[in-house]
C-alpha cells in the first residue's frame, strides 16, 4: 500500500460505533429511536459524544420501531431504530413485521454478543438474524469491521429502494469497539438487487388502449402510490381527473387521492363504501396502481370483479398475479408509471366513450345515494362515527397540518371512513399486520418529525393499553400528541365478529377493569379529559386541539355499535352487509367464510 | 398468463444464482417453508473461481401461478442475482448422483454387478460382503437401479439431489 493511501485510511479509522454513526449521518439521519443495553453501550457512548444525531428514548423496543415507522411514513425518509441484543431485539420483532407488511423503510440496529461468544448461549444472546429473517426485507450480521460501513450504506439502499421495508443490522459488541476503516457510500450499482422502476412502454400502451376503450373503468390505488412519494399522488389526481374515472383507495392508500374530490368513492374492501365496492364489482376495466389485491379488499376471490380486464402497476413483480390474475402487468414505480400513462393517454388517438362513462357515473351516483356511511346521532350517547366526523371537521377549522395515526379495531375503520385526507403521508395505520398498540408510538414518531403539526392517535380503549408506557416518552420530549379514545368498553371489532359470526357469544372481548384514563394521563404529566355526553363533544374536542401539551381524551361512545358496511369474510363485493335500515344485499356467512380471518 | 383457478400441478427445475454469503441457504429454505412451497430437491455449491457466487438448483412443483410466485419471491431476495426456470426456458440437462451400498454374498453379488454394468454404475468400494456403487443420471434412472437393488441387498443410499443446466451456449452466468 502506498504511503498516501495509508495516511488516508488512517485518518478515516474509527471504532465500530463511530463508523455506524458516521454512516447514519452520511445517509441523512437526524433522529433515532432506541433503548440501551449492555451490547449497545459502545453506540450509546458514541452518541453521547456527538450532536448531529438526536436519540429519542422510548419505553419499549416495539414502540421504537413503530415510532420509526411513523417518522418514515410522514416524511418519506428511512426511520432508524437502535436496540440491545436478546430481549431488545425480540421486543422489536412485532414492529419489524409491521413495517414489512406495510412496506415501510426502517433500519433497526441490534446489539449482539461479541463474535467469539455467538452460539454459546451467552448472556442476552438471541439468534437475531435467524429470528428476523422472515421479519425483514433483508438482514445482516456484521462479523468483519472492514465491511461495517459498507453494510450500513447498503442497508439504506435496500430499505428504501424498490418495495421499501425493514432491514436489521446485527452488531456484535467487539465490532462496535474494534477499530476499522470508514468508507463513503459506493457509487456503483448494487451487485444483485436492482429493482425495476421504469415501466415498459409497450405495457403502458396496452394499458392505455384498454382504459380508453373502457365503458365502466375504475382506478384502485394503494399504499404504493404513497411509497412512491407525493409526486405520485399528484400524478394520480391528474390522471383520474384527465380521464374522468372514479377512484377508490385502499386503507393504505388513503390520502393518495383527495377525499373531498367528486371522483373519489372512498375506501374499498371489507369496510369500504357501497359505491366503491359495487364500482369494483361492476367495472369493465380496472387500473390497480400500487395496491396488492389484499384479501381485505378482494373478498371472495372467484367473485372479485368478475367481468373486468385488470391492469396492475406495481414495483414488486411478486405482487403481480399473486392473488388475482391480471391482463396487463406493469412493473415499475407508481410515479413513473402514472407519468407514462398520462403522456401516453395524450398521445393515443383512440377516443374515450364519453357517453358510456357518463352512464357509468349515473350508476355510481345511484349507489352513492344509498349514503352507506349515514348514521343517526340522537340522544346523549355519543356515536363513534359522530365523534370521528366532528374531530375531522373541528381539526379542519384549526387550519393546522394534521396527521392521524390509529390503533387497530373498529375505531380504525371509523377513522378511515369519516376522517378525510387531502394529501398523502398524513395517515398512519397498521394495515397488513393490524398491530394493536401501533398508534401511540407511531404518533410520537410523526410528532418528532413535525413538531408544530397536530398529531392525533384515534384509539380504542383496549389497543391503547398495549403501548401506554409511551406516555412517558411524550412527557420527556414534550410531544403534544392527542390521544382520542373511542371508548366502547369492548374490543369492539372482536365483539362485532362474535355478534355476527359466533351467535353473540362475547367470549373475553369485554374491556374489564379499565384504568381511569384521566388519572392515567395526569400521572404521566399529561392532561386527561373524559366525555360522556354528546352535547359536550364539540367543546371537548376544541379544548383538546387547543391544548399545547399531550392529551388523552377518553370519549365514552355507544358500546354496541357495529362498523358497516361490511363484506363478511368469504363473501363477494356485492354481498355487503349494510347498517340496519339500509338497502342492499345481506349475506349469510358460510362455514368456509368463518375459517377466514 | 397464470390462471388462479388452474389446479394442474407441474414440476419445475429452478436454477438460482446467488451471492455466496452466510445465511443465503436459510433465506431460500425459509422462503419455501414460510410460504408453503414444496421442495423436492435442493442442491447448492459455489460455482466461480473466487467463490463469490453459488448456484442453487431447486426442484419444486405447483400450479403455474405458484411457480411464477416462487420465481418472483426468489428474485426479490437481496442476494439473488438471477432466477431461471429451466423447465420452461428450453431444453436442459438434469443429473443426480447417488452412492448405493449393497450387502450380500454369493449369487447376489454377481447379480448386483451385472445390473450395475447395465446401468453404468461404477464400483467405488468393495469388501467380501458389500459394494458401494456410484451412479450418475436422471433421477428416474437412479430410482430404477435402486429399486432393482432392493431385493438383492440394498443397505444404504446417499443422493446429491438434482443439478441442472440449460443446453446450448446461453446460461445463467453469461
Ligand atoms: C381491522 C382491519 C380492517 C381492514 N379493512 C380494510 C378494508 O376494508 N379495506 C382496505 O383497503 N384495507 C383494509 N385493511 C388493510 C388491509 O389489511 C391491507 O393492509 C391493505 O388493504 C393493503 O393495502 P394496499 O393494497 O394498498 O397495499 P400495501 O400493503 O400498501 O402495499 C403496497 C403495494 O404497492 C407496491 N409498491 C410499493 N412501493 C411502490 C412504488 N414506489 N411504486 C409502485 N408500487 C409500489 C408494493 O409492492 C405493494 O404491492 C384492514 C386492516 C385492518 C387491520
Ligand atoms: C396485538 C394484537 N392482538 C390482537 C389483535 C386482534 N384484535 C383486532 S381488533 C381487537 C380489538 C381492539 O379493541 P379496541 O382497541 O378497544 O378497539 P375497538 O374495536 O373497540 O374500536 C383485537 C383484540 C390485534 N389486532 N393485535
Ligand atoms: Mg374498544
Amino acid at each position: 500500500m502506498s504511503a498516501t493511501l495509508q495516511t488516508k485510511t488512517e485518518a478515516r479509522t474509527m471504532n465500530g460505533a463511530e463508523i455506524v454513526l458516521q454512516a447514519l449521518k452520511d445517509n441523512g439521519v437526524e433522529v433515532i429511536f432506541g433503548y440501551p443495553g449492555g451490547a449497545v453501550l459502545p453506540l450509546y457512548d458514541a452518541l453521547f459524544q456527538q450532536n448531529a444525531i438526536r436519540h429519542i428514548l422510548v419505553r419499549h423496543e416495539q414502540a421504537a420501531v413503530h415510532a420509526a415507522e411513523g417518522y418514515a411514513r410522514s416524511t418519506g425518509k428511512v426511520g432508524v431504530v437502535l436496540v440491545t441484543s436478546g430481549p431488545g431485539a425480540t421486543n422489536a420483532v412485532t414492529g419489524l413485521v409491521d413495517a414489512l407488511m406495510d412496506s415501510i423503510p426502517v433500519i433497526c440496529l441490534t446489539g449482539q454478543v461479541p463474535t467469539h461468544l455467538i452460539g454459546n448461549d451467552a448472556f442476552q444472546e438471541a439468534d437475531t438474524t435467524g429470528i428476523t429473517r422472515p421479519a425483514t426485507k433483508h438482514n445482516y450480521l456484521v462479523k468483519d469491521i472492514a465491511k461495517l460501513a459498507g453494510v450500513v450504506h447498503e442497508a439504506f439502499y435496500v430499505a428504501k429502494s424498490g418495495r421499501p421495508g425493514p432491514v436489521v443490522i446485527d452488531l456484535p459488541k467487539d465490532i462496535l469497539i474494534g477499530k476499522g476503516p470508514y468508507s463513503e457510500a459506493p457509487q456503483a450499482a448494487h451487485r444483485s438487487y436492482r429493482p425495476q422502476t421504469a415501466p415498459d412502454m409497450g405495457q403502458i400502451r396496452a394499458a392505455v388502449r384498454l382504459l380508453k376503450g373502457a365503458k365502466r373503468p375504475v382506478v384502485y390505488a394503494g399504499g404504493g402510490v404513497i411509497n412512491s412519494g407525493p409526486e405520485a399522488s399528484r400524478l394520480l389526481t391528474e390522471f383520474v381527473r384527465l380521464t374522468n374515472m372514479p377512484c377508490t383507495n385502499t386503507l393504505m392508500g388513503l390520502g393518495a387521492y383527495p377525499s373531498e374530490d367528486r371522483q373519489f368513492l372512498g375506501m374499498l374492501g371489507m369496510h369500504g363504501t357501497y359505491e366503491a365496492n359495487l364500482t369494483m364489482h361492476g367495472c369493465d376495466v380496472m387500473l390497480n396502481v400500487g395496491a396488492r389485491f389484499d384479501d381485505r379488499v378482494t373478498g371472495r376471490l372467484n367473485a372479485f370483479s368478475p367481468n373486468s380486464k385488470k391492469i396492475h402497476a406495481d414495483i414488486d413483480p411478486s405482487s403481480i398475479n399473486k392473488n388475482v390474475k391480471v391482463d396487463v402487468a406493469i412493473v415499475g414505480d407508481a410515479g413513473a408509471t402514472l407519468a407514462a400513462l398520462i403522456e401516453c393517454w395524450h398521445a393515443e388517438e383512440m377516443p374515450q366513450d364519453k357517453a358510456a362513462i357518463d352512464a357509468w357515473w349515473r350508476s355510481i351516483d345511484g349507489w352513492r345515494r344509498n349514503e352507506c356511511l349515514q348514521y343517526r346521532q340522537e340522544g346523549s350517547i355519543i356515536k363513534p362515527q359522530h365523534a370521528v366526523k366532528r374531530l375531522y371537521e373541528l381539526t379542519q377549522e384549526t387550519g393546522r397540518e394534521t396527521y392521524i395515526t390509529t390503533e387497530v379495531g373498529q375505531h380504525q375503520m371509523w377513522a378511515a371512513q369519516y376522517f378525510g385526507f387531502q394529501k398523502p403521508n398524513r395517515w398512519m395505520t397498521s394495515g397488513g399486520l393490524g398491530t394493536m398498540g401501533y398508534g401511540l408510538p407511531a404518533a410520537m414518531g410523526v410528532q418528532i418529525a413535525h413538531p408544530d403539526a397536530l398529531v392525533i392517535d384515534i384509539a380504542g380503549e383496549a389497543s391503547i393499553l398495549m403501548n401506554i408506557q409511551e406516555m412517558g416518552t411524550l412527557a420527556q420530549y414534550r410531544l403534544p400528541v392527542k390521544i382520542f379514545i373511542l371508548n366502547n368498553e369492548y374490543m369492539g371489532m372482536v365483539r362485532q365478529w362474535q355478534e355476527l359470526l359466533h351467535g353473540s357469544r362475547y367470549s373475553e372481548s369485554y374491556s374489564q377493569s379499565l384504568p381511569d384514563f384521566v388519572k392515567l394521563a395526569e400521572s404521566f404529566h399529561a392532561t386527561g379529559m373524559r366525555v360522556t355526553e354528546a352535547s359536550q363533544l364539540d367543546d371537548a374536542i376544541r379544548e383538546m386541539l387547543a391544548h399545547p401539551g399531550p392529551v388523552i381524551a377518553d370519549i365514552a361512545v355507544a358500546k354496541d355499535e357495529n362498523c358497516f358496511p361490511m363484506i363478511p369474510s368469504g363473501a363477494a363485493h356485492n354481498e355487503m352487509i349494510l347498517a340496519p335500515g339500509q338497502q342492499g344485499g345481506v349475506a349469510g356467512v358460510t362455514d368456509e367464510g368463518k375459517v377466514l380471518v | 398468463m397464470p390462471d388462479p383457478s388452474e389446479t394442474t400441478l407441474r414440476n419445475a427445475t429452478i436454477a438460482v444464482l446467488v451471492e455466496n454469503e452466510a445465511g443465503i441457504l436459510a433465506r431460500v429454505v425459509g422462503l419455501f417453508s414460510g410460504r408453503g412451497y414444496n421442495i423436492e430437491s435442493l442442491t447448492v455449491a459455489s460455482v466461480d473461481a473466487d467463490r463469490r457466487l453459488s448456484r442453487i438448483t431447486i426442484v419444486t412443483s405447483g400450479t403455474d401461478m405458484v411457480i411464477e410466485q416462487i420465481k418472483a419471491q426468489l428474485d426479490r431476495l437481496v442476494p439473488v442475482h438471477k432466477v431461471s426456470d429451466l423447465t420452461l426456458e428450453g431444453p436442459h440437462i438434469a443429473r443426480e448422483m447417488a452412492l448405493i451400498k449393497v450387502v450380500g454374498r454369493g449369487e447376489h453379488r454377481m447379480e448386483a454387478l451385472r445390473l450395475a454394468d447395465a446401468f453404468r454404475a461404477r464400483v467405488v468400494d468393495a469388501t467380501t460382503e458389500s459394494f458401494v456403487f456410484e451412479m450418475t443420471g436422471a433421477g428416474e434412472k437412479l430410482d430404477a437401479f435402486i429399486g432393482l437393488m432392493q431385493p438383492i441387498g440394498l443397505a444404504e443410499v446417499s443422493r446429491t439431489g438434482v443439478v441442472a443446466i440449460a443446453r446450448g451456449p446461453g446460461g445463467l452466468q453469461s
